[in-house]
């Protein structure tokens, strides 16, 4: 499954947005962390502003904070700001051949568990799996044998 | 599967425990109520395997307070279906609609989970409908991943290959 860039970037914001309550983050610091430009990001922000799942606030301080419920607000929320999983590619055109009819029921086979799946993936679930991923990154590091 | 969570009141009000013969009626009272379906039989049936003569392999477990059913969980330990070593699979979940949002759900699924573990298995499996994003979203919010396995079906009546 390969997301197009801005929608990576939208799920990377609002995990990073959200798992930071503390502080409000800035465009650039999210974009320097993954390797985007600081213009593609601020789009992506503004998009996400938008359908109020991050609010911002200027000056000292400032930035975007998450102002969505992280209970609520699944993958797929995000991500269907961006595009639409597998609705143009997918389907059969007009006069499809047999073959292609059998290829795109595959096709659309896998983008409805896709679909089923970030709709099931609220961003609580995502910051509780990513505490989890750190801690078994920390476990590991404590057992490995000290050069 | 008729999964919904939690409940309002404090957790320690609520006693989870194997399900007796005085909880059958309000079981499938709550199955009907979240399902929309009154599966008498099926339940009953479910009962005598699950219920009364459970063994560790096998867990029918409720949730009450009060006398009152509040939720229920029922799964089995499966052994090597095609090769899989054997698992626990929770096959039904389901909590009061007014006793859901406190983690009632998550304390059922832990419950059956520990079942799961004296039974001697590592690991739990659940199968939901692709469409019931509630259920999905609460097993996935108690942690459980997509398992190494696909769900195929077929109509009987489409013509023969």
């Amino acid at each position: 499954m390969k997301l197009q860039k801005s929608t990576r970037l939208a799920l990377f914001s609002v995990l990073e947005i959200a798992g930071n309550p503390e502080r409000a983050l800035s465009a650039s610091e999210i974009a320097h962390k993954y390797g985007a430009s600081t213009h593609h990001l601020s789009k992506v922000l503004r998009e996400l502003g938008r359908a109020g799942i991050v609010g911002s606030a200027r000056g000292v301080g400032g930035g975007y904070r998450f102002t969505g419920n992280a209970k609520r607000l699944t993958l797929m929320n995000v991500i269907a700001l961006f595009e639409e999983i597998g609705a143009v590619e997918r389907a059969a055109p007009e006069g499809a051949t047999e073959v292609e009819r059998a290829l795109a029921t595959v096709l659309s086979e896998i983008d409805e568990n896709a679909r089923a799946t970030f709709r099931s993936v609220t961003l609580d679930t995502m910051l509780k799996l990513i505490q989890f991923q750190l801690r078994m990154d920390n476990k590991s590091a404590a057992m490995e044998p000290s050069r | 599967m008729t999964k919904k969570a939690s409940v309002h009141e404090p957790p320690g009000a609520i006693q989870i425990r194997p399900a007796q013969a005085s909880d059958i009626g309000q079981i499938i009272a709550l199955d009907a109520e979240v399902t929309g379906l009154e599966k008498t039989d099926y339940w009953y049936e479910l009962f005598q395997r699950y219920g009364a003569s459970h063994t560790r392999n096998r867990l029918l477990l409720v949730a009450e307070s009060g006398g009152v059913l509040q939720g229920f969980i029922i799964g089995e330990v499966r052994d090597w279906e095609f090769g899989s070593p054997p698992c626990g699979w929770v096959f039904g979940v389901s909590v009061r609609p007014d006793a859901r949002q406190g983690g009632l759900g998550a304390r059922l699924l832990e419950a059956i989970c520990e079942g799961f573990r004296h039974a001697g298995v590592d690991k739990v499996r659940t199968l939901t409908a692709r469409e019931d994003s509630l259920v999905l979203s609460f097993f996935r919010s108690q942690g459980m991943m997509a398992a190494p396995v696909i769900a195929l079906e077929k109509d009987l009546a489409e013509p023969r290959a």
